[in-house]
């Protein structure tokens, strides 16, 4: 990977408490001694940023805007992920009322078809940086997946924890790579106090925990491969599912520091937050106005964003207020019914997370906050493949048939002429009459 | 009522390095306010300047977050066991 510090040993930055301003020194923590705040990465002041061009000769992975990512040197590991697809949606966005719609599809992510392989990638090279030897996490389920993959590749044990009762996709999809998966009674919410309690005790470096104020910062880069999709510009939205609130925070900031660098003109996007009816403690937040996340108790499908008490959840209502944006929930049918809208629409098979961004969206339209007007980004961030019991039953039974041509003629028979562009060129009575 | 608060090692630090105190009252307020006078360091990583807990730390009472319970008001009994926690959470 060309780089101007090229052969250089990777070297994670220095930390500053987002709080109180207090600093520390590189390392597995991202809480403030002095105040308890989140730790977030101090960037050099004397940085050098690259031009559009100079990273567009870049690899095509999240490393080509490496000096927003929290490190000097070069990354060893995870060199594969990001880059992921900027789709056009023109049949969706008609069905929304949208001017135009783009998918940031992370459904495809390397390795683990989530988004979270860009958090992994960058907390994972700060592990080995940092002399870790075990790497673990607390997830809904994609950040188990990231973990573990690239964990086995990089040849570290994991332990992963995850609530006991997730969807078989998300257990298969972590157990695979073979971590010590442990599956605890409980909520999510559950989960994060016993692995905040097991980072204190163990030397891990548990990813979103004492590993957070380097993990966070990968997800900045979805923020960073808009910009440069769309020919360094900002769309005039971005619609971001929301689980603790860090993802639609870190997309803010990444907007924010493109635009302070020079390569994106223009305004800034309004950023829009979803959730599932379920558990949308930071859309309530952000409808009722105020400081402070009022806690839920998760009741939803959408399992990878059922979060109740989300950490980064004033932040992300603050980034939201500040862009001029808003937030807005769906129910579990309603997220059902937009995860086959984006596939029937898109071809793109989104979990429940970009079921609940589509079914934001098409809320938001019905409020008036995003219109026709409006090029609109929706973050698709997890495959839907991970989450096929929330919709198996909402889908038609397929028929079982024969393998005669005259079985299939009489499906062919049944169906709504007007659907039957393809047979265009047959004729059905003449299928019908043919021997099988 | 005699009950256990336990803390990351981050705040132990402000209580003379024990991970687990003793405390006692009726609610966990009372409890808590208990520590924050024999730890006067430690205290203002407990309660902000109002009385009501510290933004950056959650509190549970055997494993349940208080904020369920009413809070400080939550009620207490012989040998329950709270537990601080800094507030750092991501799916």
């Amino acid at each position: 990977m060309p780089s101007a510090s090229s052969g250089h040993q990777l070297v994670p930055h220095p930390l500053v408490c987002a709080n109180c301003g207090t600093r520390q020194p590189a390392g597995p923590t991202a809480i403030c001694p002095e105040c308890v705040g989140p730790l977030e990465p101090l960037y050099p002041t004397d940085r050098i940023f690259p031009t559009r061009e100079q990273i567009s000769t870049r690899p095509q992975s999240l490393w080509r805007y490496r000096e927003w990512l929290p490190f000097t040197g070069e990354p060893t590991l995870s060199l594969d992920s990001g880059c992921t697809p900027l789709v056009d949606a023109p049949a969706l966005a008609t069905r929304l009322g949208l001017g135009r719609v783009w998918l940031k599809n992370d459904a495809v992510s390397h390795p683990s078809l989530s988004f979270k392989d860009r958090v992994v990638a960058a907390a994972i090279n700060a592990a080995v940086a940092l002399g870790l030897d075990t790497v673990g996490c607390a997830s809904t389920g994609n950040l188990a997946n990231a973990v573990a993959a690239q964990a086995a590749r990089a040849g570290l044990p994991a332990w992963i924890f995850i609530p006991h009762d997730l969807e078989v996709g998300k257990v298969v999809g972590t157990a695979i790579y073979g971590p010590h998966l442990v599956r605890v009674r409980g909520t999510y919410d559950d989960v994060n106090r016993l692995c905040a309690q097991l980072a204190d005790r163990y030397g891990w470096g548990i990813v979103n925990l004492n590993l957070r104020s380097y993990y966070g910062e990968g997800s900045k880069t979805v923020a960073f491969e808009i910009a440069e999709q769309l020919g360094w510009r900002a769309p005039s939205a971005v619609v971001v599912p929301m689980a603790g609130g860090s993802l639609l925070t870190k997309i803010h900031k990444g907007f924010k520091e493109f635009r302070e660098a020079g390569l994106v003109t223009g305004d800034a996007p309004r950023l829009f937050g979803a959730q599932a009816a379920g558990c949308a403690p930071i859309v309530n937040l952000v409808e009722q106005g105020g400081e402070q996340i009022e806690p839920v108790r998760p009741d939803t499908i959408a399992r990878s964003i059922a979060i109740g008490s989300p950490a980064d959840g004033l932040f992300a209502a603050r980034a939201i207020r500040e862009s001029g944006g808003w937030a807005a929930a769906a129910t579990d049918a309603e997220i059902v019914a937009a995860i086959r809208l984006l596939a029937e629409t898109s071809g793109i098979f989104a979990e429940t997370a970009g079921g609940a961004t589509v079914a934001a969206t098409q809320a938001l339209v019905k409020q008036g906050k995003l219109g026709a007007e409006d090029e609109v980004v929706l973050c698709i961030t997890g495959n839907g493949l991970k989450t096929i019991e929330a919709v198996q039953g909402s889908l038609a039974e397929s028929p079982v048939i024969n393998a005669r041509v005259k079985e299939v003629a009489a499906l062919v028979g049944k169906v709504d002429p007007t659907k039957l562009a393809t047979t265009r060129i047959l004729d059905t009575q003449t299928l019908a009459g043919q021997s099988a | 009522m005699a009950i256990t608060i336990s803390l990351p090692t981050v705040l132990a630090r402000l209580a003379d390095g024990q991970a687990t105190l003793e405390a006692w009252g009726t609610t966990v307020g009372e409890a808590v306010a208990g520590v924050a006078t024999r730890y006067p360091e430690l205290a203002p990583r407990l309660r902000d300047a109002t009385g009501n807990p510290y933004p950056f730390v959650t509190f549970y009472l055997n494993d349940e977050d208080i904020r369920f319970r009413g809070g400080f008001a939550a009620k207490v009994e012989d040998g329950d066991e709270v537990t601080v926690v800094a507030a750092v959470a991501g799916g």
